[in-house]
């Protein structure tokens, strides 16, 4: 093994190249990412888009069609190898919890310490009943706990042997909205708590964002984008992030000038970040955080629908050309649906895609 | 680091050998339905004509009798039964809605010897009317019990929990939000009960009443002593009195035409049932009160099929077994050790063949093995006199071949193998059985979800540490059951017993009918009270496990 400089950070995972699928064809194609140790990594996509394949893929659960799968610099998986599921040393929490119904809370938690010495294996167990949260517990059966607790069991079962990394299949989906915002940060603390790297599927953004450090964006098995959450926001690299990612519109727009273009909401001067040629026809991202109530503005929109957020109105506005596109504005400024408002965009990069 | 234990791909071509021991065991349970067909097809036309002209009539009319008698009984009893214990509250109550299961536990064949012997000319019924008033044989009518009536009565009150039973089960899935709003719209009782609550559970009902015909065309022992003629006894008479393989076939072959259409309603029944229930609230809590009268007739009609399918045949059955038979002292003991040993083995062998069936389908859920799977449990419709000969006619003619190799090789003489030995009666009862203990067997698979393998395995545990440490002490209970229930099936098994036992073999089930057959009813009570005995333990399984499933989804 290299040892890399102090400064840098130790690579957990690399994914290179990998594709997963079965006769019919692959389900993941050509995904390649890397996770750094002590980092929670996301897979975040649609349902269907090939996300749980490829964790299963590195819990050693499917083989890979190419590619290779490497943890420490040790390839666990290729076309070649597979390390047994067993030996991978890698943690995972299942989307159905998976509790063992015929062992108790310390049981289930004990399970992967069968090679410990028996009184370490208990003080783990102690240790972790202590940091999910559940102490007292440990005699009790899975079917007499809550679904946040089953899933607490869960985690800690997982991380009971200590792996180098731990693999999370939708851990909150079967969990109510309320309980999966007090568990977040209590796992994610965990994790880091236990100098663990993670990997989370999940289709809620929310949820990404909440808990990770890097999102790898999927749909129909390809990884669009790797980055942080706020990169994938606000500089997505493809159409789909870009739509995929919250609220936004893609605004009609021509390029004129090395940091311009033309709109419907007149000259946008901002970054560019993608090398159009002037003239050429773009899609314009814009977020509701870009499109600003501004009774100043040359530009204006009449209101087609609007939502009260508390802090803020959130207005569907069609433009003159036809276009609709969503505008934030404080709560004070509480106008009607028909009613025209002045719109005013205000953006630092600009995002754009070849037009469609 | 550390090398780390490789394996050279994690492919699910480890796993060949189960799919290839599913579609072998596939293939050689299929074995005795095949040669029915085959049979069939070879036969000529002179023996269908001849079947035609004599017998073939009487079989389909009093078969279709039989089963049109049965029907109407069981879903008199049956359906009211179910809808008083589970939407009704009167006395009594809890216990009846287990005790109603009771009658199971009854062969049919064994309850038509208890009513022969209470009912008819000798029995102490009619000595008692006689004593009473005087009259003379042949000077007062009297049912009786030896007749097409008789057998449908008889087959009736055995039968009747199969409709009970999911139709209770279907009564109560039903949704309380669904019949509140009938109410709402104006329903009352007996009109919701007409309009709603009966469409909705007649999936679950036909799916009970199939199950109770099939029984009804299998049966042998009731028929063959009460002389009705229909398909299963014609079968063994003309096989055994005329030892006419080919007619025997014929007459399967038609047999299995009917058995063929009530699987085809039967599947098509469990399909219908997933769109009938839906799944919301269940109606446990909010049960009618059956005031007084109302509840105490409500009572005695539950109470009467109980009554008379279960508590009276038993008190006589033992009555006879402790008063009346003579002592049947070794004898007993050795046909009692028979019938346990050979039902033990039997289930040992179809629940080890349903594991490897179960978990091919679950590692290898691939089109060939799930058509093997199916085909390893069509038996179950089967007749067991259908099964026997489909077991006896390629046995002996491989033992056959097999002593003609032999002697021209080695000069020495074998005898049968195969069709002589126990060999054919286990391999019959796999047949036979195989599709009750895949249920149960699949039932417990199926609480083991895969992502408890997959927990097990990222924890550091062989696919084998999986197996001993999760699968094991999981399925325990599952697999006993499976082999509780083939290995009570077995000793109340009689036509293919029957046939295929080797000589001098007697079981309990052959015993009592061959006593009853010889008119020593009283002598055939102590097997018949130990194989009703033996038949309650699924039963009470059986509604315990009604109960917890009830309990846990109040």
């Amino acid at each position: 093994m290299t040892l890399l400089s102090s400064h840098s950070m130790l690579k957990e995972l690399t994914l290179t190249n990998v594709s997963v699928g079965y006769d019919g064809g692959a389900v993941v194609k050509n995904a390649s990412f890397q996770l750094m140790e002590g980092q929670i990594g996301c897979l975040l996509g649609p349902s269907g888009c090939g996300k749980s394949t490829l964790l299963r893929a590195i819990a050693g659960f499917e083989s890979l069609m190419t590619g290779e799968i490497c943890v420490d610099d040790q390839v666990i998986s290729s076309q070649t190898i597979s390390v047994n599921p067993e030996h991978r040393h890698i943690g995972m929490v299942f989307q159905d919890i998976a509790l063992f119904p015929h062992l108790t809370i310390a049981q289930n938690i004990a399970f992967g310490l069968s090679a410990w010495p028996k009184e370490v294996a208990q003080q783990r167990v102690m240790y972790l009943l202590d940091l999910v949260g559940l102490t007292g517990f440990q005699a009790r059966y899975p079917h007499s706990l809550s679904g946040g607790q089953q899933q607490r069991v869960a985690l800690a079962r997982a991380i009971a042997p200590k792996p180098k990394l731990l693999l999370m299949d939708e851990p909150f989906s079967g969990l109510d909205a309320k309980l999966r915002e007090e568990l977040v940060p209590d796992i994610r603390a965990i994790l880091q708590h236990e100098k663990m790297s993670a990997l989370l599927v999940t289709h809620d953004q929310m949820e990404a964002f909440a808990m990770a450090d890097q999102v790898s964006v999927m749909d129909a098995g390809v990884i669009h984008q790797t980055g942080s959450p706020y990169q994938i926001y606000h500089r997505p690299e493809t159409r789909f992030v870009a739509s995929f990612i919250g609220h936004g519109d893609f605004l009609p727009a021509t390029v004129c000038g090395p940091d311009c273009v033309h709109s419907d909401l007149g000259n946008i001067r901002g970054e560019l970040h993608h090398g159009f040629a002037d003239h050429a026809l773009v899609d314009l991202l814009v977020r509701p955080d870009d499109i600003l109530h501004d009774d100043d503005s040359e530009f204006v929109g009449v209101i087609v629908s609007k939502w009260f957020r508390g802090s803020h109105f959130l207005y569907r506005v069609k433009l003159s050309s036809g276009k609709v596109v969503y505008c934030f504005a404080s709560s004070h400024h509480n106008h009607a649906v028909g009613q025209e408002i002045g719109l005013s965009v205000h953006l630092d990069h600009l995002v754009m895609f070849q037009r469609q | 680091m550390a090398d780390l234990p490789r394996s050279s791909s994690v492919s699910k071509s480890q796993w060949n050998g189960l799919k290839i021991a599913a579609i072998l065991i596939a293939a050689v349970l299929a074995l005795p339905i095949l040669v029915v067909l085959i049979n069939v097809l070879i036969a000529d036309g002179e023996v269908w004509r001849h079947l035609y002209q004599t017998v073939l009539a009487e079989y389909i009319s009093n078969s279709l009798l039989l089963m049109l008698g049965v029907g109407i009984g069981v879903l008199v009893i049956g359906i009211p039964c179910a809808w008083l214990t589970s939407m009704c509250d009167f006395p009594g109550r809890s216990f009846l809605s287990w005790a109603l299961l009771l009658p199971m536990a009854m062969p049919a064949y064994i309850i038509a010897y208890t009513y022969t012997g209470v009912l008819d000319f000798a029995g102490p019924v009619q000595a008692f009317i006689r004593e009473l008033t005087g009259w003379r044989y042949g000077e007062y009518w009297f049912f009786e019990i030896r007749s097409l009536g008789g057998a449908i009565v008889m087959l009736t009150l055995v039968l009747y929990p199969y409709v009970y039973l999911m139709s209770r089960a279907a009564f109560l899935e039903q949704s309380e939000n669904t019949l509140e709003v009938s109410r709402t719209l104006g329903y009352s009782g007996r009109r919701m009960f007409f309009r709603l609550a009966l469409p909705l559970a007649r999936p679950a009902i036909v799916t009970g009443l199939t199950l109770a015909l099939m029984e009804t065309l299998a049966d042998y022992g009731t028929v063959q002593y009460f002389s009705v003629n229909t398909f299963t006894t014609g079968i063994l008479r003309t096989f055994y009195g005329f030892g006419d393989v080919s007619a025997a076939s014929q007459l399967a072959g038609v047999l299995l035409m009917f058995v063929a259409m009530l699987i085809l309603l039967e599947r098509y029944s469990r399909h219908r049932i997933r769109y009938h229930s839906s799944g919301l609230k269940k109606a446990s809590n909010r049960r009618m009160v059956l005031k007084g009268g109302m509840g105490s007739i409500a009572c005695c009609f539950c109470l009467l099929p109980i009554l008379v399918g279960f508590f009276i045949p038993v008190s006589v059955l033992a009555y006879w077994a402790m008063f009346k038979a003579e002592n049947p002292g070794a004898n007993f003991i050795q046909l009692a050790w028979n019938s346990f040993y050979l039902a033990a083995i039997a289930s040992l062998i179809v629940v080890s063949l349903a594991l490897v069936l179960s978990y091919a389908i679950r590692l290898n859920p691939t089109r060939s093995v799930t058509a093997s799977v199916g085909i390893a449990g069509l038996g179950y419709a089967l007749p067991g006199t259908i099964i026997a000969i489909g077991t006896i006619v390629p046995l002996a003619w491989l033992d056959h071949r097999l002593i003609d190799f032999v002697r021209h090789y080695t000069g020495d003489s074998v005898g049968l193998i195969f069709s002589g030995t126990l060999v054919a009666l286990l391999f019959a009862y796999t047949v036979r059985f195989m599709a009750v203990s895949l249920g149960a067997v699949q039932n417990g698979l199926g609480k083991i979800k895969p992502s408890m393998d997959m927990a097990g395995r990222s924890l550091g545990m062989s696919p084998y540490k999986v197996l001993i440490g999760i699968h094991v002490p999981l399925l325990k209970g599952s697999v006993l059951t499976a082999m509780l229930i083939v290995f009570v099936d077995v000793l109340k098994e009689l036509p293919a017993t029957l046939v295929l036992r080797p000589f001098n073999f007697n079981t309990l089930a052959v015993r009592a009918f061959e006593l009853a057959s010889d008119e020593r009813l009283v002598d055939a009570a102590p097997a018949s009270l130990m194989i009703v005995l033996v038949g309650l333990i699924p039963v009470i399984l059986l509604s315990r496990s009604i109960a917890s499933h009830i309990g846990s989804s109040k």
